[in-house]
C-alpha cells in the first residue's frame, strides 16, 4: 500500500503555488514551492526563479502523490516574479502549467489530473450516481469546510503579530467547525465507509486534507468522533499511511516555526493579508 | 439561482426538470422534502430512489445523464478544466459576495456599499481572468460556466443594481449567453427573480418567512 501512487506521471505537468497563504476562502499556509515533476530524470526546466526541490503545501498538492517535489527554499519571494505570475493571473495558489495551458483552483486540477492521467476509477467514479456524490462534497466543502477549518495561519498570526489570539475568536471558530463536522457525518459520510460509497475517492482526500488543517493547529478534532475517525483510517489506509504523513509533514511542525524563517517583505504581506481576514 | 439556473438547463435540453424545487412556497418544509435535502437547503434533486443536493453538482448530473451538446460542460480536458476552474471559483468569490438579501426590506446603507464594493472586486477578477478576451468562460461556445455565471449576476441586477451598465465588455458577454440559451427561455427562468422587488412579506408561508429572517439575521 505504502508505494502505491496515486498518479503516475509521464509528462512534466507542473503543479506550484504563487503565493502563500492567498485563498479567500479559507486561509492556508502555502510554502513557496516549486513543482511536481514526472517521475522521470528528465524533467523540463523549472520557470524561472523556481527551483526543483522540496514540498507543496497547498491541499490540492498534498491530495496528490510526489513523484519529485520541488521546494524553492522557505519564504524566498520567488512565487511573485513575473513567470509566476503568468500562470496566474490573480496570485493565489495552487496554479498547474501543462505546457502553454495554466489553470487556478484546486479542485479544478485535481479533476484535471485524475482525468488526464485516467487515474484507477474509484477516485472519480464513471458511475453517474457515484460521481455526484463526489461532485456534491466538492461543491459543498467550499462554503462549509474550507472557511471554518482553523488554519496554520491562525497558528501564526500569533506569531507574526506578537499578540495571541483572542479566545472569543478561537472559541467561535471551533463552534462554526463543529456544526460543519456535524453536517459532514450526517449527510456525507452517513453510515458508509467513504463517502461516495465502499470506494475512496477525491471526495474523501479533498475532505481528510482540510480536516487535517485544525489537527495540525491543536484542535485534535477526531478524539471524540469514532466514526471520523474510523472514516479517517481508512481514507489513509487506502491512500497510504507514509504518504499521507509524508505530505503532512511540514503542516504537521508548523508550530515550530519561527518568524526568523520568512523574508522579511513576505511576512509583512501575510500580516497584512491575516490582519485584514481577522 | 439554482432553481432559475436548472429550470433554463432542463427546458432548453428538453427534459422536465426533475427537481422538486421553490424557493418561494412552504413545501421544502415538509417531511417529503426533508427527506430529499437532509440540510433542508435548496435545491435538491430526485432521481427515483436516488437524491442530490447543491446546485452545481446537480447541473453535472443533469448534463451528465441526459448527454446534453457537449459545449455545456465539453469533453475536452481543457475546455472543461475552464469550466472546472470557474465552477470551483465562483463558490466563494462570485456566490458569496453582493448576494442582496431577496426580503423585501432594504440593506442598511454602510451594508449595501461593502457588498457593492465586494461585488465590484469579483466583478473585475471575472472579467480579467475568467472571461479576458474570450467570447465564452471555456472559449468560442457557451457552458455551464458561463451559465451558472449569469444567473449569479442577474441577483444584484434583480435587486436594483445595473452592474452591466458601465461594464460593455460583460455586457456584450452577457448577450451573447442569453443568445445561447435562448432570450425567451431566459427570462421565463427569471421571472419570479425579476419580479422580487414586487414581492411583499404575506406572499411568504409564515413559518418560511421566520425561518429566512432567522437565517438572514444571522449572516448580517
Amino acid at each position: 500500500m505504502g508505494n502505491k501512487k496515486l498518479l503516475r506521471w509521464d509528462t512534466g505537468v507542473w503543479v506550484g503555488t504563487a503565493e502563500v497563504c492567498g485563498s479567500r476562502s479559507g486561509i492556508q499556509l502555502r510554502r513557496t514551492c516549486a513543482l511536481l515533476s514526472s517521475s522521470s530524470e528528465s524533467s523540463p526546466a523549472p520557470p524561472a526563479g523556481v527551483t526543483p526541490s522540496g514540498r507543496c503545501h497547498a491541499p490540492a498538492c498534498r491530495a496528490v502523490p510526489m513523484g519529485r517535489w520541488g521546494r524553492a527554499g522557505q519564504g524566498q519571494g520567488q512565487h511573485k516574479t513575473e513567470e509566476f505570475r503568468k500562470v496566474n493571473v490573480l496570485m493565489k495558489v495552487p496554479a498547474l502549467k501543462d505546457g502553454s495551458f495554466t489553470l487556478a483552483e484546486s479542485i479544478a486540477i485535481l479533476l484535471y489530473l485524475v482525468q488526464k492521467f485516467k487515474t484507477p476509477d474509484h477516485w472519480y467514479p464513471a458511475d453517474l450516481q457515484k460521481r455526484a456524490r463526489v461532485d456534491e462534497y466538492l461543491s459543498w466543502q467550499h462554503t462549509n469546510i474550507r472557511p471554518v477549518v482553523f488554519s496554520p495561519c491562525q497558528v501564526l498570526l500569533p506569531l507574526i503579530t506578537g499578540q495571541p489570539l483572542p479566545p472569543e475568536k478561537l472559541e467561535l471558530a471551533t463552534e462554526e467547525l463543529n456544526v460543519a463536522l456535524k453536517e459532514f457525518e450526517e449527510k456525507f459520510l452517513q453510515d458508509k465507509p467513504f463517502i461516495a460509497g465502499s470506494e475512496v475517492s477525491l471526495a474523501d482526500l479533498v475532505a481528510l486534507v482540510e480536516l487535517m488543517q485544525p489537527v495540525c493547529a491543536g484542535y485534535a478534532l477526531f478524539e471524540e468522533r469514532p466514526a471520523l475517525a474510523a472514516w479517517r483510517s481508512r481514507v489513509e489506509e487506502a491512500v497510504g499511511k507514509e504518504l499521507f504523513l509524508e505530505a503532512h509533514q511540514d503542516i504537521m511542525n508548523v508550530k515550530n516555526l519561527t518568524a526568523d524563517q520568512f523574508a522579511p517583505e513576505l511576512l509583512e504581506s501575510f500580516k497584512q493579508h491575516l490582519l485584514k481576514q481577522n | 439561482m439554482p432553481p432559475a439556473l436548472a429550470y433554463c438547463f432542463a427546458k432548453q435540453n428538453q427534459h422536465t426538470p426533475a427537481l422538486a424545487v421553490n424557493g418561494l412556497k412552504a413545501e421544502n418544509l415538509t417531511e417529503e422534502f426533508r427527506k430529499v435535502n437532509v440540510l433542508m437547503k435548496v435545491p435538491a434533486l430526485k432521481d427515483g430512489s436516488f437524491t442530490l443536493a447543491e446546485s452545481i453538482a446537480i447541473l453535472l448530473y443533469l448534463v451528465q445523464k441526459f448527454k446534453t451538446p457537449d459545449h455545456w460542460y465539453p469533453a475536452d480536458l481543457q475546455k472543461r478544466a475552464r469550466v472546472d476552474e470557474y465552477l470551483s471559483w465562483q463558490h466563494t468569490n462570485i456566490r458569496a459576495k453582493g448576494i442582496f438579501p431577496l426580503m423585501p426590506q432594504p440593506l442598511p446603507p454602510e451594508k449595501l456599499e461593502l457588498a457593492t464594493e465586494e461585488l465590484n472586486v469579483a466583478l473585475k477578477e471575472f472579467e480579467e481572468k475568467f472571461l479576458q478576451d474570450k467570447p465564452f468562460i471555456a472559449g468560442s461556445e457557451v457552458s455551464l460556466a458561463d451559465l451558472v455565471a449569469l444567473v449569479e449576476l442577474m441577483q444584484p441586477v434583480c435587486a436594483g443594481y445595473a452592474l452591466f451598465e458601465e461594464r460593455p465588455a460583460l455586457a456584450a458577454w452577457r448577450s451573447r449567453v442569453e443568445e445561447a440559451v435562448g432570450k425567451e427561455l431566459f427570462l421565463e427562468a427569471h421571472q419570479d427573480i425579476m419580479n422580487v422587488k414586487n414581492l411583499t412579506a404575506d406572499q411568504f408561508a409564515p413559518e418560511l418567512l421566520e425561518s429566512f429572517k432567522q437565517h438572514l439575521l444571522k449572516q448580517n
